[in-house]
């Protein structure tokens, strides 16, 4: 469980909304199946990631590049497992 | 963010209302590139384009706005240039060109070279230098805020429209001199589909409640393999490398259809097929709703050097591994040729007239350069210089307006209200996901890429009970911020419209143009591929009210060229 703020964690959802359909369909499934098992600091880090632009966002999700930061890392295999 | 532009640096205060970040908007997904008869790389000229757009358009296409287009393209093309778009080019550090299919020289001779693109990412690069350029001009942006309808006054007059701030539901009224939707396409009517989810039609639901009527809504562009359930695109690569159709009884059916090309007949052909299979009950799946591609019996190794992707799509998107189980694949919805009717100068015409304050641009408008079936590249130019255009009717207009913004009419500001507070007080009613499947299983199955009469005639009825459902949705998170199933609820009443006016005009247009293609239009000389212009050659408008169908004839006269004379489309 995470003691995330519960309006930040409503904004990140709807921030999960790209110009994408495949990233639209992976995060769509990454909050169905894992996100609510993420701790506040690995929330921190899908946020950050939120932030890239779509083609960047789904070329490290697709595995075409990857990130240097560990813990945004970390989320990105979770995202390319799902 | 084009017009939004133009405006801003006319010195005029200029709101841009956005569900999304606007650089994340659903053109960063448009890869091919823009076209312009730039002839950097040989011999174009406007005049061919615009001879690719009207014969790719079936002839439905406007020439006077089709003409505009083309000629306005390298100055559109050179401007963005300007504004630091990172176009690929040549050596001489012109702008490099790409042939593209039906790009041709000479009046349909030859290929020619005429897609200008950045890499595979020229929409996104095009959103980039547009936002950075809004940015320095001043452009005020209501990011994750969501139009919800049209302010119209008692005559008709545009003044505006309500919108919603996600982050805290609350509803404010935006009254503006002047008023464009630029809110793209509604792909999300369809089950399968290669839209994001955000592309729902919200300009158009809010047009067709205001009482605009939505033109020419039976015209949706199909890719034949798209994965069943998921809408990602299988590559036409995978059935040039041999990969084989096969249906529920596991026949390899295009040997049926196309005894020769089998599997590589074309895009038209092999989604034809497929749908046939399905509608005749061979579809597979417990819905019987897909086909299967078959490329089991390709060497691993060349499944992995020569359609490298494809695997990885389809474990991740169709959940099998194409080496060892065929792809479920369906024709997939692409691109919307309908919307909101304008002219070129990009002013919303009802019965003829401008609608005063009321301006379209792009995937949502139908100037109509797309006619029955888009030419690549065209959809990224016609932004450019529809919201270019655009804008400068709007500031022209707002010119001739007094400084003081009128008394804002509040009926449809009411109604707007109403429709939340409805959505918000429902008990008993319909789940949100339930009622958007349906239509969209609807829209696939009766209203798709190859259509049958009866289908038809059984579709209009079936989305009429959709409708119904859509008018009883109830959402059980009644919470104010960033409540996504409002929003979606919401987005729903926008797709409703656009599936209505897409099924309701289908049925009624019996003949077979461009990407509406039926079952039942026969090929005769005077009908030339189901092609009837003696009967079919106008435009449908089709109005909210009464499911109402009007008709409008093509503008077959260009602004200073000949007409380009009606010809049967072959390529």
């Amino acid at each position: 469980m995470t003691a995330y703020d519960p309006i930040e964690l409503k904004r990140i959802r709807w921030r999960s909304r790209r110009g994408l359909l495949e990233l639209d369909l992976v995060l769509e499934r990454f909050f169905a199946q894992r996100f609510d098992a993420l701790s506040p600091a690995e929330i921190d880090a899908y946020k950050r990631i939120l932030d890239l632009p779509d083609t960047d966002f789904l070329d490290v999700v697709n595995g075409k590049a990857d990130l240097d930061d560990p813990e945004e890392a970390a989320i990105i295999e979770i995202l390319r497992s799902v | 963010m084009r017009a939004a532009l133009q405006l801003s640096e006319a010195g005029l205060k200029t709101a841009v209302l956005s569900k999304v970040f606007p650089t994340r908007s659903h053109t960063v997904a448009a890869q091919g590139g823009v076209s312009a008869s730039l002839g950097n790389s040989e011999e174009d000229h406007w005049t061919w384009h615009m001879y690719d757009t009207v014969k790719g358009s079936d002839w439905l296409g406007d020439q006077d706005a089709i003409e505009f287009m083309c000629r306005e393209a390298p100055k559109v093309v050179t401007e963005l240039e300007h504004y630091g778009m990172p176009f690929d080019r040549n050596a001489d550090g012109t702008i490099y060109q790409r042939p593209f299919g039906g790009h041709m020289s000479n009046f349909g001779e030859k290929p020619v070279r005429r897609a200008c693109a950045a890499a595979d990412r020229t929409g996104h690069a095009m959103l980039h230098a547009l936002y950075q350029r809004n940015v320095r001009a001043n452009t005020h942006f209501f990011v994750e805020w969501m139009a919800l309808d049209l302010i119209r006054d008692a005559d008709g007059n545009v003044q505006g429209v309500i919108a919603m701030e996600m982050e805290t539901s609350e509803i404010v009224v935006f009254q503006a001199k002047a008023t464009l939707f630029a809110t793209g396409g509604a792909g999300r009517i369809y089950a399968s589909s290669t839209n994001a989810f955000i592309n729902t039609g919200d300009g158009l639901g809010m047009a067709a409640r205001a009482g605009i009527p939505l033109e020419d809504m039976e015209f949706w562009q199909f890719h034949p393999t798209g994965v069943a359930g998921a809408g990602v695109l299988i590559t036409e690569g995978v059935r040039g490398e041999g990969g084989i159709l096969r249906n529920s009884a596991g026949e390899r059916f295009m040997e049926r259809y196309a005894p020769n090309a089998k599997d590589l007949a074309s895009r038209d052909v092999v989604s034809r097929a497929m749908v046939t299979e399905i509608n005749e009950g061979r579809g597979c799946g417990p819905n019987k709703d897909h086909v299967l591609l078959d490329i089991t019996h390709l060497d691993p190794d060349v499944i992995m050097s020569k359609l490298p992707g494809i695997r990885e799509i389809s474990i991740k998107f169709a959940g099998v591994d194409p080496i060892k189980a065929p792809i479920p694949v369906v024709p997939t919805c692409h691109y919307q040729m309908g919307g909101i009717p304008t002219n070129y100068h990009g002013e919303v015409v009802v019965d003829g007239k401008p609608v005063h304050g009321f301006y379209a641009a792009g995937e949502c408008a139908c100037a109509s350069v797309h006619g029955a079936n888009r030419l690549g590249t065209n959809s990224l130019l016609d932004l450019l210089v529809f919201g270019k255009s655009s804008a400068n009717s709007m500031i022209d207009f707002i010119k001739q307006q007094p400084l003081e913004l009128p008394q804002l009419a509040t009926a449809d500001v009411e109604r707007s209200v109403a429709r939340v507070e409805r959505l918000n007080k429902q008990t008993n009613g319909v789940a949100v996901n339930d009622a958007r499947t349906a239509m969209q299983r609807t829209m696939q199955a009766h209203c798709g890429v190859f259509r049958f009469k009866d289908m038809l005639a059984e579709g209009v009825e079936k989305i009429l009970e959709v409708e119904k459902m859509v008018q009883k949705t109830e959402i059980s998170d009644k919470s104010s911020v960033f409540n996504m199933a409002r929003i979606e609820a919401l987005e729903l009443e926008n797709l409703i419209e656009v599936a209505k006016a897409t099924m309701i005009s289908a049925n009624a247009r019996t003949e077979s143009r461009g990407a509406h293609v039926r079952d039942d239009a026969p090929d005769t000389p005077e009908t030339p591929n189901g092609r009837d212009d003696a009967n079919w050659l106008k435009h449908t408008l089709w109005s909210r009210e009464g499911n109402r169908l009007e008709y409008k004839p093509v503008n077959l006269q260009p602004l200073t060229v000949d007409t380009i004379a009606l010809k049967t489309r072959s390529y």
